[in-house]
Order: structure tokens, then sequence, then C-alpha cells
């Protein structure tokens, strides 16, 4: 499975949101798409999910364009894990789950045996069969996100869309989300996310495409494409960038606070 | 799946309820007929009994409280299906079967064929088409609105209601008050008093066309209350699907309010205690819902005719037997599920 978007553009009215978007993601990848609030990221995805319609440019998944692709047969392709929000009405993890299997059963019959077997192992997969009877609402941030994801799981597409899966958790919970992910991309998904943590982008993603103003203004492997300008760049932010761990790692501190106080902190 | 079985058992359960509710509901009036003789007339019509009960007992039975009965059953189901599917269809607890101005038109409907001195019938198809022809004038605005279609719908919904209540209003003022007025007034209550055969035979065609789809569709009306664009993304079309669920629940809710009057509540409350006794699957919450419509509703009535020497309408007896009941379901303790 793979997703090829070549010269993407996209604009609300005279308002131009996307600007010649082109990125690819091969199976076993893991994408991050990098970028300020109001970048168009949120407008990338709704293209990629068939979400919006009238763009200019193509996108392939699985060198299928998915501009002529019927709601069922998108669904087939790629899943989509929103935001955590508030659903209008409270429902098991287990039921939750088992709406993914939608696609799969004809209009007017309900998920049977085989679909809940689906959804039993996509519980069991993420560890998180233990919660099937529990609301989604009352359980902890992390656990919702591993839920959602395994409602992308039992829809069967092998292209992931993600928005921002780790904002709203805990640093323990980002980095056990983020393993999750990564252990999937490796077992054959094509997994697309945003996010707003570089440090994290640079050590889970297998590309990064940076986005300013609807423009990429990087694409590529994280090793190659991280520096301290880009940073500079995407967020106006300038920024010391460190490789640790014989680069499995980079982090980015903000030049503010290694370079102001760094004599003083050092006589005293 | 211990949780599913448990409500299956549940659905069950009320099935039960309601069949035991019905046979009480038989024997209750002012001319009481003991559960012997319940049980003989019911038999001798497909298996031939000798009679042991009086002619006045079976006339009584056959053609005023059966239909009566059915017509409780009918409505309130159908009432509070339309009330269920709606909430789900636009992602809102607080949706009922009026929000797109269903029982504000028939309202129209039934004063004005009062206002021109139309029979029963004609009211209650005067009331049937005017509902109907409300809700599709509402779609229709609501495809111009730009931006939001759920938003679209509910504003649209709103304001060509009010429109519709406010001519029922000019109509009240320019009626008769000797007869026409007090009708109308009568009418806009609620009531089951006139229930006959005839009613039931108008209704239960567009009742079945409407309840039948919705009982399909259930699982569907699970994943639109994610939200259309997650609903999309998971490949159910979700303006299709409450274009349909729209459709049915204008048909459901016109039969019954056209042969009823304003019943409300039912639609808005039912749903709410069928979502605390099974949960919000739809799987369960349909079936459980409908089966709780028609015993609140058949219960309702029991209480409106025998209560007091004059019948009660049910438009004010459904909101002082619901509330308190309903205020107990949301405050007592237990698993906010």
């Amino acid at each position: 499975m793979s997703i090829d978007v070549s010269n993407l553009s996209f604009s609300y009215g005279e308002n131009q949101v996307l600007d010649q978007v082109s990125f690819t993601a091969q199976d076993n990848q893991l994408l991050s798409v990098l970028g300020p609030n109001g970048v168009g990221k949120t407008t990338l995805f709704r293209c990629i999910l068939g979400l919006l319609k009238g763009y200019k440019g193509q996108i392939l998944v699985d060198e299928i364009d998915i501009e002529g692709l019927g709601i069922a047969e998108m669904a087939k392709l790629i899943a989509y894990i929103p935001q955590f929000h508030y659903p209008s009405f409270n429902y098991s993890v287990f039921d939750m789950v088992l709406m993914g299997t939608s696609v799969h059963v004809s209009a007017i019959s309900t998920p049977g045996k085989k679909q809940k077997r689906h959804v039993e192992a996509a519980l069991k997969r993420l560890g998180i069969y233990h919660l099937k009877d529990r609301g989604f609402t009352k359980i902890s941030g992390g656990e919702r996100q591993l839920v959602l994801l395994a409602r992308a799981l039992v829809q069967q597409a092998k292209v992931l869309v993600m928005d921002e899966p780790t904002s709203n958790l805990d640093f323990g919970n980002q980095i056990r989300v983020l393993m999750e992910i990564k252990s999937l991309a490796r077992e054959g998904y094509t997994i697309i996310q945003s996010t707003h943590n570089p440090d994290q982008a640079f050590m889970f993603s297998d590309k990064v495409l940076a986005m300013k103003d609807g423009e990429v203004l990087a694409w590529g492997r994280p090793a190659d494409i991280f520096t301290e300008e880009l940073i500079y760049n995407l967020y106006g932010m300038e920024v010391k960038m460190e490789s640790l761990y014989y680069d499995q790692a980079r982090v980015s501190i903000p030049k503010g606070i290694v370079e102001k106080d760094s004599i003083y902190r050092f006589c005293s | 799946m211990e949780r599913g079985r448990g409500n299956t058992f549940t659905v069950i359960g009320l099935g039960v309820l309601l069949v035991i509710t019905i046979i009480v509901s038989f024997q209750l009036g002012r001319y009481p007929i003991p559960a012997k003789e319940v049980l003989g007339i019911s038999l001798s019509r497909i298996y031939p009994i000798e009679q042991f009960w009086t002619d006045r007992m079976e006339m009584v039975l056959l053609n005023i409280r059966l239909p009566r009965i059915i017509l409780a059953c009918l409505v309130g189901g159908c009432l509070s299906a339309a009330g269920t599917a709606y909430q789900g269809v636009f992602q809102n607890p607080m949706a009922a079967p009026d929000i797109l101005g269903a029982s504000a038109g028939a309202a129209f409907g039934a004063a004005l064929a009062i206002l021109n001195y139309g029979s029963s019938f004609t009211i209650t198809v005067s009331a049937f088409s005017f509902s109907l022809l409300t809700v599709s004038l509402v779609y229709f605005i609501s495809k111009r609105v730009k931006g939001k279609s759920i938003l679209g719908l509910i504003l649209s919904g709103i304001v060509v209601g009010s429109l519709f209540s406010a001519a029922t209003s000019f109509i009240k003022l320019v009626a008769d008050p000797t007869d026409q007025l007090p009708a109308i007034t009568y009418w806009l209550m609620g009531s089951l008093a006139g229930a006959k055969s005839g009613d039931i035979k108008f209704a239960i065609i567009p009742m079945t066309i409407g309840l039948v789809p919705l009982l399909l569709l259930r699982w569907r009306m699970n994943v639109l209350t994610m939200g259309d664009d997650e609903a999309r993304t998971m490949g159910i079309n979700a303006n299709q699907i409450r274009f349909i669920v729209i459709i049915c629940s204008t048909l459901t809710t016109a039969a019954s309010v056209s042969v009823s009057g304003m019943i409300g509540w039912v639609g808005l409350v039912i749903p709410h205690v069928a979502r605390k006794v099974v949960g919000n699957n739809y799987n369960h919450l349909m079936p459980a819902s409908i089966l709780c419509g028609a015993i609140f509703l058949l219960l309702v009535d029991n209480v409106s005719r025998n209560l007091l020497t004059t019948e009660i309408p049910l438009g004010i007896l459904t909101a002082f037997i619901g509330a308190p009941f309903f205020i107990y379901l949301i405050t007592r303790r237990g698993e906010d599920f």
C-alpha cells in the first residue's frame, strides 16, 4: 500500500490553503506532517480522506486515483483516527470499535460473529481488551486513542490517517501511543500523522513533511531535513539542535534558554 | 458479549411487559370486564368457544377498547422510534419527532379542517398531509442553507414550525368560540378517546413503511452519532442515511399525530428512558424504545380514561406522569453509562 500525492492544491474561494503539495509514503512507513497551526494540515488530510472535493492535482492510494471512488471504496483503503471529542452519546469500548466494521456489513444488517472476532483481536492486539465493557468517555485519554486506533484497524484499510494522535496526552501516553503506531507501520500499514512535536517526529517517523503556508517546506527522511534552520522557518523560533545517542534523537532547545543565562549559570 | 446478551433479554422482557400491560388494559374501564371474559372473547375470534360473556362485553371489548389499545401502542411506539432515530442522525440528545415541524404542520392541518367543519376522517387526512408538507418544505429550505446540513435542517425546522404554529393560532382566533375553538384546543392536547378501527386502517400503512427501515438501519445510526465526517471515513454516507431516516420518521410521526393529536414528551423522553435501560447502542435501543413508548402511552391512556369521569387529554398526562418518572431516572444513583 502506498500513498502518492502530487501537486495537490486547494482553495476555499479566494483563499489558497494548499499549494502544489507533493509527497509519497510507502508501506511500513510512518509519515509525520509538521507545521504551525492553520497551515493546511487539516485541509490536506480532508483531501486525502475524500472529505473535500474540488482539489487540483492527484492523490493516488495504491496507484488508484481516489477522486472517482465511492464512500465505501474509500473506507476500505483509508481509515481515519480523529482527535478525541466527546461523542453525543456514550458507547462501550466494544461497540465503539465494532462501528469500524460497518463498511463490511450491508446497510440493513448489523455486524455479526466474524466482525466481533475482529474487534476482539484488535482490542487484544493493542492491549485494551480488558476495557471492552467500559464506557468510551470513562477511560483515560491514552486508552481512548488506542480505542480509536482499534476502530481503524477493524476497518481493514491499510492506510491510516491520524489527526494529532498525541495531543492532549500526558508524556507517557504520548510515547505509548507512538510506539503502537510505529509497530503498526512495521506490520505493513502506511501511517500519516500530524504532530506539533518535532523531537517526537524525529524519533518515530520514517518520513517528515514540513509545511508552511500551504506549501511544502521540506520533505524527506528526518535525518536529512531536521536542522535548526527548518525549525526556525517552521515556527519562527531560534533553537539549538542537539543530536543524542548516535543520532537516534535530535532535541531542539530554544536558544533563549541555553544562551542568555549560560555564563551566569556556569559561574554560580 | 455478556452486556449484549443481557440487553437482548431486556428487550424480550419489555415485550412481555407490553403483552401484560395490554391484557390488563382490556380489563380496565368504566365497564370492567374480568380477565376470564377477556380471554374468552379473544380466543373466540380464532377458536369457537361457547359464549359465557354478555354481548355488551364483547361490543365494548372489540369495538371500543381494542382499537384504542392498538392505537395507543402504535402511536407510543412510533413517536419514540422517530425521536430515537432523530437523536442519532442529528447527533443531538435534545432532538424530538417534531424537530422538523411535523407536529406544527399536523396541528395546522387539523385546525384548518375543524374550521371548515370537516369530519373526523377529514381532520386526520388534513393533519397527515400538512405534516408531510411542512417537513418537505423544511427539507427543501435546508438544502439552500449554506454550511452544515444538520444546522440548516434544525434552523429551517424551527422557523417553518413557528410559522405554522402562528397560522394555527390565527385559525383559533377566527374560529367559532362555541364549538370550533374547543374542538381545536382539545385536538391540540391530544387524545385517543375517539379511536376507531378506521383510524388504525389509515395510520398503519405509513407507520409500517416508516418503522421497518428505522429498525433495519439501526446499526447505521450508531455510526452517524459520531459525526458526518467520521461516519464517511468509516464508509457510511451520512446524508443518505439521514435522508431515509427523515422520510421514515416523518411518516410515523405524521401518522401518529394525525390520529392522536399533539402528544408531546413521548418522543423526547422515552428514548432517554430506553437509553438508561439498554444503553446507547441502537441495536437494542431502537426495539427497546419502541416497546417502552408503547407501554408508556398505553399506561397513560389507561389513566386518562379511568382516573376521572371525564377524559383527561393525553398531552397533559404524559407530562404529569412522565416528568416525575424521568426526574427519578436521571437523578438516581448508578453507573452513568
